[in-house]
């Protein structure tokens, strides 16, 4: 992956949830407090202005902004842990030039880590971290699978990276929540998507569009 | 759902600029976001600030004051504020003798009061944190977010900011608050859903007869829906659910606020008091303080909530201590 397709997949990501951000909301407002979608688009429009105007140079470098951009313009929840993730990501990078899949794989796990490590939640507690932690899987195992492909695996890794993550959001539905407001809800909290588990579904789908489109 | 508001995405911001307008002993930074005392910062003073969600009004901004918080951050509504607003109202208000921060007990207000006392200690400002947690209708687990904070944030700010204008030091100040919130329990009833601005309908529909019970402050869902109860019974089914948690001895002291969440005629919030009164009184347990009205609210949600605090005297003295704030003044 180098900085233009970094670029292209968070300005994806910017699209995908402007146009999901009432459904987002929506699954908020069942098991939430009705701004997950309102949040995320506030975050990734931050985004999108942030990368207009840097030329932020290396993939680094765009991870990292986008990640800081996040942490300081969302608030709730979702900002310091999406934007965790990302900062984690940038960090796990080559200092200069593009990264290869192996090197995207160990970011994205790197990701995984921070959102851990900063939420508290394990799998199952019905958070990001169940559509996040089978995407990550997938992607390391595509990624060896697929290392010989002309792409070094990239768009196989990033399709079986967003399936994981689809399905580790439908997952969601039957559980309990454990961590984020939903867990106030106790047992009425089954039956419904987690919000966040859904963003994290479109960000990796985001991904895997972007990936998979031939460039110009 | 009609509102007086111009467009959604700017309520916080217009809402800010009208709480300056009236309020001329706040300093309002429209960037920080966030509400400070005028006379701010106050050498040798530990520095007391606190947010959360916009929605809650008059919390957090109307207890910015003298003998109350030092400043607050507004965050979107229901959305908790972000680090840089954190570190820039800290560092604003910081008269050099430490900062302590009030965090109300929800994911996205620890993390993003973490992050900012993180990047305030790298700066050398050393912040202490008290977490505030009273909504017995939660089961306290640390394998969970536990417990939510409430109504008992604003006793927190009161008495911990009577604390801190006697020059205390930061961990005093942070243990007292501390002690309030333990000394603490909260329970809440809604009889209807609230309308964010951005949303602009209800986040859930009650039926006429239904009321839900165990709600927190961001017009989520509550426990469990129930038939509706006659007041008596909802002021029993409050103070039992409080009392279970955090038990009041016959004999004892303890301050009440009867609270309304922003859509409650005070004519019920009286009767309610009125009943938890009797019921108090019936126990033997003397209600030396109290506080009937709109203090920690979610937007314009039909339903009450009730705090009981387990007081010892100094608590009251430091209760009874001058405050002027918008929303909070006496003694002055
Ligand atoms: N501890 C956690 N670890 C991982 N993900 C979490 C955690 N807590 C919550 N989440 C995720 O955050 C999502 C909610 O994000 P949202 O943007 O609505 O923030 P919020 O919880 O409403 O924050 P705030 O309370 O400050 O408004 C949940 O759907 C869940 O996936
Ligand atoms: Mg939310």
């Amino acid at each position: 992956m180098d900085a233009s397709q970094a670029r292209a997949w968070l300005y994806a990501v910017a699209d995908s949830i402007a146009g999901q951000a009432d459904h987002l909301t929506q699954l908020d407002a069942a098991i939430g407090d009705s701004d997950h979608g309102v949040n995320m688009n506030r975050g990734f429009t931050a985004v999108r202005a942030a990368l207009d105007g840097a030329p932020a140079d290396g993939v680094r470098g765009v991870f990292t902004l986008a990640g800081s951009t996040l942490v300081s313009r969302v608030g709730g929840a979702s900002g310091p842990l999406f934007g965790s993730a990302l900062r984690a990501l940038g960090k796990a990078l080559p200092e200069q030039g593009d990264a290869d899949t192996a090197a995207l794989a160990a970011g994205l796990r790197a990701g995984l880590e921070a959102v851990c490590k900063l939420g508290g939640a394990v799998p199952g507690d019905k958070t990001i971290v169940d559509a996040y932690a089978p995407a990550v899987d997938a992607f390391e195992q595509a990624a060896r699978a697929h290392s010989g492909d002309r792409d070094g695996g990239l768009a196989a890794a990033a399709r079986a990276a967003a399936d994981a993550a689809q399905q580790g959001m439908r997952d969601t539905i039957p559980l309990q929540a454990r961590r984020g407001r939903a867990s106030y809800l106790g047992e009425r909290s089954v039956g419904h998507q987690d919000p966040g588990a859904t963003s994290t579904w479109l960000i990796f789908q985001a991904l895997a569009d972007t990936v998979t489109t031939r460039r110009p | 759902m009609k509102k007086f508001i111009n467009h959604p995405d700017a309520v916080v911001r217009e809402a800010l600029i009208g709480l300056s307008a009236a309020h001329p002993d706040l300093r309002v930074d429209l960037d920080g976001p966030y509400a400070a005392r005028a006379d701010a910062p106050r050498a040798g003073k530990v520095a007391l600030v606190s947010g959360g969600g916009s929605g809650h009004e008059p919390m957090h901004a109307g207890f910015v004051g003298l003998g109350m918080l030092d400043a607050a951050c507004p965050g979107e509504v229901f959305t908790s504020p972000v680090p840089d607003q954190i570190v820039a109202a800290s560092r604003a208000v910081d008269g050099g003798a430490g900062v302590v921060h009030i965090v109300k007990n929800y994911t996205g207000d620890v993390m993003n009061f973490q992050l900012a006392a993180d990047l305030l200690g790298d700066g050398g400002i050393e912040v202490q944190t008290v977490l505030v947690n009273d909504d017995v209708a939660v089961e306290d687990s640390t394998w969970t977010a536990g417990r939510r904070g409430t109504g008992a944030t604003m006793l927190v700010e009161k008495i911990a900011g009577a604390l801190a204008e006697t020059g205390a030091g930061a961990a005093a100040v942070a243990a007292m608050g501390t002690r309030v919130n333990e000394a603490s329990g909260s329970f809440a009833v809604a009889l209807t859903a609230c309308t964010t601005p951005a949303a602009g309908r209800p986040g859930f529909e009650l039926p006429e007869d239904e009321m839900e019970v165990g709600v927190g402050i961001h017009g989520e869902p509550g426990r469990r829906r129930e038939q509706l109860l006659p007041a008596r019974d909802i002021a029993a089914m409050s103070l039992e659910a409080i009392m279970a948690a955090k038990p009041v001895a016959s004999g004892e002291d303890v301050i009440v606020l009867m609270n309304g969440l922003g859509g409650t005629p005070l004519i019920e919030l009286y009767l309610l008091y009125g009943e938890v009164a009797g019921m108090l009184e019936a126990a033997g347990v003397r209600i030396a303080r109290n506080l009937v009205g709109d203090y920690v609210t979610s937007l314009d949600m039909a339903g009450m909530s009730l705090t009981v605090c387990r007081a010892d005297a100094e608590m009251l003295r430091l209760w009874d201590a001058p405050v002027r704030t918008p929303a909070l003044r006496w003694g002055v």
